[in-house]
């Protein structure tokens, strides 16, 4: 029997009661021991350690969407549909946590996004029954990239429409008294593979610490359509493109190496756990290289003051 | 003799002392209402403003003699005038002690000469990966168990309990329940218990203590989102025997009610004498004595 499932109980003869009324559960407690008690060493074959609970975690992501979202006293929340798991997933668990009616997804198509982008965001938003608003983002993004940058390249003009996106998502946010949900996942994070104070500016991000095989884990639990969790995953900034032809190892790959490295393995150890060197030296080399993206910008250090720094205060304070 | 115990997992109100004041007041109110009232109620740790308040705690850490006042306050004035219906409260707050900030759990009796029993102040303050207590507040240097009204408890407050010795001084010092108010917040989401893992190692933890030692162990956990970082409850007691007696449901606030037949403790020590054992043994292991040991 899980704890989950537990209300209270006593076994002593006094009086039992819990709040909420009506709670109380069998007085049989369940014993703890039923993990298993050996485990193996590291190996690339072995992705038991990236499994999830996903009735838990969907539980706790719902609580946590109430909760900063209502401490934040917002009733809404805005959320970009790209059409991708990410977008997919979070837009279902604001559904979930808010219901249907206080979500609004936002398709912000380029000229060059794909037709299959619009069509599933189109499907998931159907699926859960919110509305959704459709506003091109060619003419704002190519009145800059047109008219004064024109030979400017596939990645930077890909940066700008992320960009431009975030400009809408809080713009519409304001409109509609909502707070604008963040869909980042923990692989995208560490890889670095994101438009820096773009995808991340979202004040909340409900996938921020679920690798992307949790993602599709959890999305397939949640009933996010098969198509949208099953479709290779993409930026979807450069027509054709697939995330992992650009970072060069697939997710499965990356995030095992991840979940390894942060738990404090090094690439050697890994190299003998069976680990291809080379992805190790990818996916580390992306980690590495990409710290600044995860912090807010650098402020030289002048008085015992700094923000940050000695000046400390949580979010919720 | 009995006790009638509850512990109330409780959801503060970040950084508001008065506004967790009210809460707490709700819980008397509801306590009285029990079938059982309890003659002892416990708080978690950090109950009056949460527990991530970073630079915060000097801006919300007030007196043990302060907090009395105000807890004396609330509980009486719910009380019929002339109702001889004391309460014993043990609850965790962020002190101020000597000019010093602490992780404290105070002890107090409310209604009839209000009286602090006993502070206990954090000892092992957690300092690693998303705890940073030693950066804000004072360590405790001492474990100690007191008198009660109905017998001798001990607080343990949060990680003070991971160590072993903590319990174990506690025991030694006559400890019948020990109390510990704590604030761990969830990690660890495989398949397995359908509990996060913090939640079943804090079980094996505390089961372990109850029945090495014979005693009662009452933990109250807070409840709540502070900035990402969630306090799922998980508060249970567990008997001398190791047996959880009472366990709070997961994600919900909720005050468990739970009598304690502390007759108990001796039946389990008889058919155990793990304490009295350790009592014996004890000056002999610290002094090491190499000359009675064969070579």
């Amino acid at each position: 029997m899980s704890l989950l499932q537990e209300g209270s109980s006593d076994g002593r003869g006094g009086s039992r009661e819990s709040d909420p009324p009506g709670r109380t559960g069998p007085p049989d407690i369940p014993d703890t021991i039923h993990s298993p008690d050996v485990s193996s060493p590291p190996s690339p074959a072995d992705a038991s350690p990236l499994a999830i609970d996903t009735g838990l975690v969907e539980r706790w992501l719902l609580e946590f969407l109430r909760s900063e979202i209502g401490r934040r006293r917002f009733q809404r929340v805005v959320v970009g549909l790209s059409g991708g798991v990410d977008s997919s997933l979070t837009a279902t668990l604001c559904a979930r946590a808010l219901g249907a009616e206080a979500v609004k997804g936002f398709l912000l198509p380029y000229r060059t996004s794909s037709r299959e982008s619009r069509e599933h965001a189109l499907l998931l938003a159907e699926h859960l029954g919110i509305e959704t608003r459709e506003i091109e983002i060619t003419a704002a993004v190519d009145g800059y990239v047109e008219r004064f940058e024109a030979s400017m390249s596939d990645h930077r003009r890909g940066n700008v429409a992320a960009r431009q996106r975030m400009i809408v998502l809080f713009d519409q946010a304001a409109k509609h008294d909502a707070l604008p949900v963040g869909t980042g996942n923990k692989s995208e994070r560490l890889l670095g593979y994101f438009t820096w104070h773009a995808d991340d500016t979202p004040p909340i991000n409900p996938l921020g610490d679920l690798f992307k095989v949790q993602v599709w884990e959890l999305a397939r639990e949640v009933g996010v359509p098969e198509s949208i969790v099953e479709k290779p995953a993409s930026a979807d900034l450069i027509q054709g493109q697939t995330d992992e032809q650009d970072l060069g190892v697939s997710y499965p790959e990356a995030d095992l190496i991840l979940h390894y490295l942060l738990s404090g393995y090094t690439p050697e150890q890994l190299t003998e756990f069976g680990f291809d060197p080379e992805k190790i030296e990818v996916v580390r080399g992306r980690l590495e290289g990409t710290h600044w993206k995860r912090h807010l910008p650098t402020v030289p250090m002048l008085s015992s003051t700094t923000i940050g720094e000695w000046y400390l205060r949580p979010v919720d304070y | 003799m009995k006790l009638d115990l509850a512990v109330a997992q409780f959801r503060p109100v970040k950084a508001d002392v008065e506004a967790s004041l009210a809460e707490v007041a709700r819980v008397f109110d509801r306590a009285r209402e029990l079938e059982n009232p309890p003659h002892l109620l416990v708080f978690p740790e950090t109950a009056l403003t949460g527990y991530f308040l970073e630079g915060g705690v000097r801006e919300h850490a007030l007196p043990a003699e302060a907090l009395v006042e105000r807890l004396d306050a609330l509980y009486s004035s719910g009380t019929d005038p002339g109702a001889d219906t004391p309460l014993e409260v043990a609850i965790g707050f962020f002190e101020l002690h000597r000019d010093r900030v602490y992780n404290s759990a105070l002890y107090a009796r409310l209604g009839r000469d209000p009286e602090i029993l006993h502070v206990h102040r954090k000892v092992f303050l957690p300092t690693y990966g998303v705890f940073q207590e030693e950066r804000f507040v004072d360590a405790g240097h001492s474990v100690r168990a007191f008198d009660t009204s109905w017998g001798r408890a001990s607080m343990l407050i949060c990680e003070d309990v991971f160590h072993s010795l903590s319990s174990t001084l506690a025991a030694l010092d006559g400890a019948q329940l020990i109390i510990v108010p704590s604030a761990s917040p969830a990690r660890g989401f495989e398949p397995g218990s359908g509990a996060p893992a913090n939640v079943v190692r804090w079980d094996r933890v505390l089961r372990t203590i109850a029945e090495e030692h014979g005693v009662f162990v009452a933990a109250v956990q807070v409840l709540g989102f502070e900035g990402g970082k969630g306090f799922p409850g998980g508060s249970v007691v567990f008997d001398p025997r190791g047996k959880a007696i009472a366990r709070a449901p997961l994600w919900e606030e909720a005050l468990l009610p739970v009598r304690l037949d502390l007759r108990e403790i001796s039946a389990a020590r008889v058919e155990q004498p793990l304490l009295s054992d350790l009592e014996r043994a004890l000056p002999g292991l610290l002094l090491q004595r190499r000359d009675r040991s064969p070579s």
